[in-house]
C-alpha cells in the first residue's frame, strides 16, 4: 500500500525539467536522428524560413520568425494519396507514406497549440487514422521565441503551451531550460543523458524574468472574452462587403493557416481507364468552387460570403464548438495575404475601434 | 494493442470505399434512376445498416465520389437504394454504368431522422421534388413498423405526375387504410391525373393536424420550404417538432474537410436533417 502511495506521489510530481548547455545543442540534435528524420527551420531566400530537412547543422535558424507553412504539412500533407483503386480490386488504402519517423525540432508554441487543434479536428466521431499515424510518428521538439510586430498568440492564449510536444526549449542565456513532455522526449534525453544538468535557482529567478520580459514585446492585441457577441451582432456589417473586394480568393491564408484543414478530395485515372489513385489536397473555402454543387448552385458565390465565412469559422464557430477560436495568432495570414487583408484590422473594425 | 502493430496500417480507414454491386436498376422520372447495390462483401451486406434521412458515400471507380442519400428503409435489409439524379460528374459516370457493375460505398453517415422520438407520435411527411429520395427511407419504415406511430399523412408535391419520384409505389398507397397519402401536382397535361391539384400547402386542407403530437418530416426546393414552414408555423407546430433536410457540398462525409459547412454546422455529421429551430439558428441558413 505504501509502495503505491509512494509511486503516485512520484507521479503526480511535476513536469521534469532540465538543463541543455548551448555549446552542446548541436550534439543533442545530432542524437535525435536516432528517433526520425530531424526537421527544423531554415531560411529559403532572403526573409523567410522553412521547416526542411536538417542536413547541415549551421543552417538551422533558431531565431526564425515564422515558417512559411506551418507543421500542419507533416500530419495533414498538402497532397495525401488515400487508396489506389482499379476495376479488379476496389479502393485498396495506400500506408507506406505513413510510417516515416520525423523529429521536427524548433516549433514555436503557437506551432505546438495549432496542432493540438487539428487533434481535435480529426479525432471525434470519425477518427481520421491517416492523421493520427503520422501524429504518433513525429516527435516535436518546441523553441520559445520573441515575438514581432505580427504575433498576436498572446492575445489567442497560445504564447505559452503546457503540453503537445516531447520536449520544450526555454532559452536562459547561455543553457536552454529543458521541459520533458513525453516517454519518448524521456529516451532522447536519457539517449544523451550527459548533456543535461539539473535545474538551479538561479535558472529559475532567469526563466521568469524572461518569460515576464517577453509578455511586454508583444505589439498587437485583440480583444478576444466579448468577440463570439460582436460578431454575430455585425453579421451583417458592410465591412464584409469591403473586405471581400479586397480579397483576390487566392486562398494563401489558408495554406499557411496552422489550423486551416480543409481538403478536397479527388480521383486520377490512369490512361488505361482502369487504374488510378484517390487523392486529398489541402483546399481553401475562399476558392469559388468551394461551396459549388453538381447542377451548378454555388453556395457562396459571392466573395464577401467566403471571407466572412473564414472569419466567422476561426473566430465564432470554433469558439461555439471548442470553447476557443481556432486561430492561435501566429500572424502568417498577415504576411501571406498579397491584398494585405491583416486579421487583426478586421477585427478591429468589426469591434468598431478607431484606426 | 500495441503503438507498433498501429503503425503498421490504418486498421480504420474512414475514407475506406467497400465494393457494391449494381444488382438493379430501376427507371424513375427524367433522368433519375433508382440503384439497388448489394455488397460484395457478405458480412457488409449483412450487417450495413442505418436510419432513415442518413446517406451514403458512392464511388464510381475513376471518377469520384459523391453523397446520395439512401431511399431505402432499415426494415428492409440486404440491399441498399440509392435514388440518383444525373447531375454532375461522378453521377453521369454511374449512369453509364451496365448492370452488374462495381462502385464503392462507404457509411452510412449524417444524424439521420430521430427516430426514437419519432416513435408514438402522428408522422407527416412532406416532400418536393427529389425530396422524396431521403423521406421514402423514413415513409416505409413507419409503415413496416405500423404500431410503433400514430396517423402517417404524406404530403407530395410536383409539377406534373410525370415527374413523381416513386409514382407507382405511392399511388399504392393512396388506398391504404392505415395512412393518409396525399398527392398533388400543378397540372396534368394528359388529363389523366385522379389525384390532387394545386401547391403542395393546399393539402393541408385535407388533414386535421394536433401539433403537440405530431412531427413533421420535410424535404424539397427552398420554395417548397418557404411555404410550408408558414404552414406549420400558422398550425402553431412548435420549431423542434419540425425537422428538415438539408442538402450542401459534401466531400468527406464524416466532418472533416470543411466543405458541407452551414455557420459553424457540418451537414454531414450535425446533419443533415435539422430542427427547424436549429436550422435558423444557423448563420448562414438566413437566406
Amino acid at each position: 500500500m505504501l509502495f503505491y502511495q509512494n509511486l503516485r506521489r512520484d507521479l503526480v510530481k511535476t513536469m521534469q525539467i532540465l538543463k541543455l548547455d548551448k555549446k552542446n545543442l548541436n550534439e543533442f540534435i545530432f542524437s535525435l536522428n536516432d528517433f526520425g528524420e530531424v526537421h527544423a527551420p531554415v531560411k529559403k531566400g532572403d526573409k523567410q524560413f522553412v521547416f526542411s530537412k536538417l542536413t547541415d547543422f549551421s543552417k538551422i535558424k533558431l531565431e526564425y520568425t515564422r515558417t512559411i507553412l506551418p507543421p500542419k504539412k507533416y500530419f495533414h500533407p498538402p497532397t495525401d494519396t488515400l487508396f489506389k483503386f482499379s476495376q479488379e480490386e476496389g479502393y485498396q488504402s495506400l500506408t507506406e507514406e505513413l510510417r516515416k519517423k520525423y523529429v521536427i525540432f524548433g516549433l514555436h508554441p503557437c506551432d505546438i497549440y495549432a496542432i493540438k487543434i487539428l487533434d481535435l479536428i480529426f479525432a471525434g466521431e470519425f477518427v481520421d487514422d491517416r492523421y493520427f499515424i503520422r501524429r504518433k510518428n513525429v516527435a516535436i521538439i518546441g523553441l520559445d521565441c520573441i515575438p514581432d510586430d505580427k504575433c498576436f498568440c498572446r492575445s489567442m492564449r497560445a504564447d505559452f503551451v503546457e503540453d503537445g510536444f516531447d520536449l520544450f526549449l526555454s532559452d536562459i542565456g547561455n543553457s536552454y531550460l529543458v521541459r520533458v513532455g513525453t516517454g519518448r522526449g524521456d529516451d532522447m534525453v536519457r539517449k544523451t543523458q550527459d548533456l543535461f544538468k539539473e535545474v538551479n535557482k538561479k535558472d529559475i529567478t532567469e526563466y521568469k524574468r524572461r518569460s515576464d520580459e517577453k509578455k511586454n514585446l508583444f505589439k498587437v492585441d485583440i480583444e478576444l472574452s466579448d468577440l463570439p457577441e460582436i460578431m454575430d451582432l455585425e453579421y451583417e456589417s458592410k465591412v464584409w462587403e469591403e473586405i471581400g473586394k479586397e480579397c483576390l480568393s487566392c486562398g494563401s491564408c489558408s495554406m499557411v493557416c496552422p489550423t486551416c484543414y480543409c481538403y478536397d478530395v479527388f480521383d486520377e485515372i490512369n490512361l488505361d481507364a482502369n487504374h488510378g489513385v484517390r487523392k486529398r489536397q489541402w483546399d481553401s473555402c475562399l476558392f469559388k468552387d468551394y461551396a459549388l454543387v453538381a447542377g451548378g448552385h454555388n453556395f457562396r458565390a459571392e466573395r464577401s460570403l467566403r471571407v466572412k465565412n473564414r472569419f466567422f469559422h476561426k473566430q465564432r464557430g470554433f469558439v461555439a464548438q471548442y470553447g476557443r477560436p481556432s486561430c492561435v495568432g501566429c500572424g502568417r495570414c498577415i504576411e501571406a495575404c498579397p491584398a494585405k487583408i491583416d486579421i487583426i484590422e478586421v477585427i478591429n473594425r468589426i469591434r468598431g475601434a478607431k484606426l | 494493442m500495441s503503438t507498433r502493430s498501429t503503425l503498421a496500417k490504418v486498421k480504420n480507414d474512414i475514407y475506406q470505399p467497400y465494393l457494391a454491386r449494381i444488382v438493379k436498376v430501376l427507371p424513375q422520372i427524367q433522368d433519375h434512376l433508382l440503384f439497388q447495390l448489394k455488397f460484395e462483401d457478405p458480412r457488409m451486406a449483412s450487417n450495413f445498416t442505418h436510419r432513415p434521412g442518413q446517406f451514403v458515400e458512392l464511388s464510381v471507380i475513376g471518377s469520384g465520389e459523391a453523397p446520395v442519400s439512401i431511399s431505402s428503409s432499415p426494415t428492409r435489409p440486404g440491399i441498399v437504394e440509392l435514388c440518383v439524379r444525373k447531375t454532375g460528374r461522378v453521377t453521369n459516370a454511374l449512369f453509364r454504368l451496365p448492370l452488374n457493375a462495381l462502385v464503392g460505398v462507404r457509411g452510412p453517415y449524417g444524424n439521420g431522422f430521430p427516430i426514437d422520438k419519432l416513435e408514438d407520435n402522428n408522422l407527416l411527411i412532406i416532400a418536393g421534388g427529389l425530396g422524396m429520395a431521403p423521406l421514402r427511407s423514413l415513409l416505409w419504415y413507419a409503415l413496416d413498423n405500423r404500431t410503433k406511430f400514430k396517423d402517417i399523412i404524406l404530403m407530395l408535391g410536383a409539377k406534373t405526375p410525370g415527374e413523381i419520384l416513386f409514382k407507382y409505389e405511392l399511388l399504392k398507397l393512396i388506398d391504404r387504410p392505415d395512412m393518409k397519402c396525399l398527392l398533388t401536382v400543378d397540372k396534368d397535361e394528359e388529363g389523366i391525373w385522379k389525384a390532387h391539384f394545386g401547391v403542395v400547402t393546399k393539402l393541408f386542407d385535407y388533414v386535421e393536424l394536433d401539433p403537440a403530437t405530431t412531427y413533421a418530416a420535410l424535404c424539397g426546393p427552398p420554395i417548397m420550404y418557404k411555404f410550408v414552414l408558414k404552414e406549420l408555423l400558422k398550425r402553431n407546430f412548435s420549431k423542434d417538432r419540425i425537422l428538415m433536410s438539408l442538402e450542401r457540398k459534401m466531400k468527406c462525409g464524416v466532418g472533416k474537410c470543411g466543405h458541407c459547412s452551414i455557420g459553424y454546422k457540418y451537414t454531414c455529421i450535425d446533419g443533415p436533417i435539422f430542427t427547424y429551430w436549429d436550422a435558423i439558428n444557423l448563420p448562414e441558413m438566413v437566406e
